[in-house]
């Protein structure tokens, strides 16, 4: 195993990062944002990307995948993070198809998984309800009801919910908020009596909804898994998505980085390119040596989740972590060296630093990982 | 030359023979075991050690044989460097001229000065300091004024250093020197080899807010030293001391990874964490993430090399972080004990609790010498992300 990417691997992140130059520019979700798209997303530019394989990576061969693994994955999201790239590869593929995988039932999986694998079907998961991101921490009940389930609660921060053809709940069937068993998985169509979808406006300019579920009824075919037993395919799943949420960040944080040590070179005053003054140069040779420790993460907690390893969780917290803190500060960073310009919506930077703060959040901040990091660690 | 699983075999098997179990254990600074022309060892474990690696000339494994090194190749190197990790082998001897006069003299010594150096330091018989820093010669190195003037086949030095680490126990000094004092400054300045039992050096120890150190001033007194101790040439020791400070980069690093003792962050904190509270539990998480991102770099920067892509500017990075890392670790501790990490001596306190209240205080030196960190933020600035300088 290596840290560095292979042969396959670099040339997935290479033809990503042209795709997404030529055909997702940061101007595409300025467009989406400024028409106020009903889709929050380009269907087109999905059709294409699904024809490429990126949905199909990290799905098993046996249903029309390709099995790359998210070493690769995340050299994708990697380059997604530096032209915000506004797709729902995070919550249909590594999130609903991922859960789909090791939750689902073989006719579940047959009926789904080629569809998500062709980008034809998006699921989403509905999870978060507390203002900080806390998986055990699901109040949302789930009962038995007339043979089957009954569901009632609401979920918050549900990525590209109003648009997904199915929603992957997480309910509570036995115990109390905060217990990681008696959690249960649901697939629910959002047309069913009693699901309400409102789509919520994010900073970031993202897809999110909110889910409210009032006496929603489902027979047992909505189960996805064992009742009660969700909690190790959920935290297994949640953590491939923070390894890809830390990989876009880092392509966040690399872009403006490196468009700021370029604007430190061109911009002059008092006569000299305002790059020559070493307190701004050793803030930036600061920011530099923190996004080597944060490849490094990445690229271990990747080779972690692909070899299936015990401390995958251990090395996912430490990706995720460092990745927040750091998007938290390259960004502001490279706003306030910016001056300005750096504060104008019409330049690009603050896109990025909306961005940042949304994946600084999404699934658990630096205080969230340190702690998870800490029990790994055993203390 | 071995085939590669032969050579890690046969290597295990011989470390496995001929370490003795004491130097398989973590050691304390107080048994690090310094070579000199009076080598001293606190037991025979620590002598036959020292010994058998010598005769297999693994204080140098990668030097020629000529030389007394192991005439060991890069890969060879490494595979020796992880056995001993495996095993938990004590380093057998600590020299400050192999790590880093050494690699130098390999480079541009005289044959004559090869001949006389290498092999005492390749069978730990010369300890060597280094005469670098001066009271107004810090981070500016190349202001340095200790003058050596040329009478006949001898420059006669009058001035100053300070920061030598032990400079009362070397046998020989390695110094820069000002020749040309007209010169631009980083033009007349000469790398010269100098015989500590030369007449008229004195040395004067100094003492740190940690305590004793290791530190000391050197004096210099119309002292004598012959012109083919010069090594690159007269007047051109500035670029010989760049590829040094490079070579004392890379040491200073591998210094704190593996050499020199230090403290397990989480098992020197677990006692005091309950009490300390959350706040503190949270930052010991922040500085065990910190040391695991650093030791991945290491592994990721020890890849890149192997495939062949360019690292050479990577030296700066892993200094920085080493050091900072370091200290902040003994912050960090120092806090979590409270008033426990504050005792200086005497009884009611743990010896660890004392050393880490001197290490709190003696990890200072590491973001200082051998490269401020502010020289290294130069270094990224400029030489990495291409800074107007």
């Amino acid at each position: 195993m290596s840290l560095l990417l292979d042969d396959e691997q670099r040339m997935l992140r290479d033809s990503a990062h042209a795709f997404l130059e030529a055909r997702s520019p940061v101007a595409a979700l300025r467009a989406l944002r400024d028409r106020r798209d009903a889709q929050g997303h380009d269907p087109a530019l999905w059709r294409e990307i699904a024809e490429l394989g990126w949905p199909a990576a990290v799905l098993p061969e046996a249903h029309g995948g390709l099995d790359v693994g998210f070493k690769g994955l995340a050299a994708v999201f990697e380059q997604t993070g530096r032209t915000l790239a506004a797709t729902p590869l995070l919550s249909s593929v590594v999130l609903g198809g991922g859960l789909l995988q090791a939750a689902g039932s073989d006719a579940q999986r047959d009926h789904w998984l080629p569809r998500v694998a062709r980008g034809e079907a998006l699921l989403a998961l509905a999870l978060d309800e507390t203002p900080r991101h806390d998986p055990t921490r699901v109040a949302l009940r789930a009962e038995r009801h007339e043979g089957g389930w009954r569901l009632e609660g609401s979920k918050d921060f549900v990525l590209d919910g109003h648009i997904a053809e199915r929603l992957i709940v997480v309910a509570r069937s036995a115990g109390a908020p905060g217990d990681a068993a008696g959690l249960s998985l649901f697939l629910v169509d959002p047309t069913t009596a009693g699901v309400a979808v409102e789509r919520t406006w994010m900073v970031d300019s993202r897809n999110a909804a909110r889910v409210r579920l009032a006496g929603v009824t489902l027979d047992d075919s909505a189960l996805l898994g064992v009742p009660g037993a969700a909690w190790a395919p959920l935290d297994a799943v949640l953590d491939r998505a923070r390894l890809c949420l830390a990989a876009e960040t880092l392509g966040v944080i690399v872009q403006a980085f490196e468009r700021t040590v370029a604007y430190l070179k061109e911009r002059v005053q008092f006569d000299v390119p305002i790059g020559s003054f070493q307190a701004l140069q050793h803030r930036m040779a600061r920011l530099y040596v923190e996004i080597q420790l944060l490849e490094s993460s990445i690229a271990a907690a990747a080779e972690a989740v692909d070899g299936g390893r015990a401390d995958a969780a251990q090395l996912v917290s430490l990706a995720k972590a460092r990745a927040s803190d750091l998007g938290e500060k390259a960004l502001n960073e490279a706003v306030q060296l910016h001056g300005g310009i750096g504060v104008t919506d019409e330049f690009d930077l603050g896109l990025y630093v909306k961005r940042a703060r949304v994946l600084q959040q999404t699934f658990g901040d630096g205080t969230f990982h340190r702690h998870r990091y800490a029990l790994c660690r055993g203390f | 030359m071995s085939e590669p699983d032969g050579f890690r075999a046969e290597t295990r098997a011989w470390l496995e023979a001929n370490c003795p179990a004491p130097m398989r254990t973590p050691i304390t600074s107080a048994e690090m075991v310094w070579s000199s022309s009076r080598t001293v060892f606190l037991d025979d474990d620590q002598r036959v050690w020292f010994e058998r690696m010598r005769d297999r000339g693994w204080f140098v494994p990668g030097w020629p044989r000529e030389y007394g090194g192991g005439g060991l190749d890069a890969r060879q190197q490494r595979v020796l460097e992880q056995e001993m990790l495996a095993l938990g082998c004590r380093q057998p001897q600590y020299n400050l001229g192999v790590w880093m006069l050494g690699p130098v003299l390999l480079e541009l010594g005289t044959d004559e000065q090869k001949r006389e150096h290498l092999p005492k330091m390749a069978r730990g018989q010369a300890r060597w300091c280094q005469g670098f820093s001066e009271p107004n010669a810090g981070s500016d190195l190349a202001s340095l004024r200790t003058a050596a003037v040329r009478d006949g086949d001898e420059f006669v030095v009058n001035g100053q250093k300070i920061w030598t680490s032990y400079g009362d126990r070397a046998d020989w000094m390695y110094a820069l020197v000002r020749t040309d004092p007209a010169a631009k400054k980083q033009e007349g300045i000469t790398f010269l080899l100098i015989d500590m039992k030369t007449p008229g050096i004195t040395v004067r120890p100094i003492e740190l807010i940690s305590g004793k150190s290791e530190f000391s001033q050197v004096f210099f007194d119309d002292v004598r030293v012959p012109v083919r101790n010069v090594v690159g040439g007269v007047d051109r020791g500035w670029s010989v001391a760049k590829k040094l400070l490079d070579h004392e980069r890379a040491a200073m690093s591998k210094f704190t990874e593996g050499g020199a003792p230090s403290h397990d962050a989480l098992a020197a904190a677990a006692p005091y964490l309950a009490a300390a509270g959350p706040v503190w539990r949270d930052r010991l998480a922040g500085a065990l993430m910190d040391q695991q991102a650093f030791a991945l770099t290491t592994r990721r920067m020890h890849e890149m090399a192997q495939a062949r892509q360019d690292v050479s500017a990577l030296g700066a990075i892993m200094k920085l972080v080493q050091t900072e890392q370091e200290s902040a670790k003994y912050e960090l501790l120092q806090q979590v004990m409270g008033q426990r990490g504050l005792s200086w001596e005497g009884d009611g306190y743990t010896a660890e609790e004392h050393d880490v209240c001197r290490l709190w205080l003696y990890t200072k030196v590491y973001t200082i010498a051998g490269g401020s960190s502010e020289i290294q933020l130069n270094l990224i600035a400029r030489r990495v992300l291409g800074l107007p300088g």
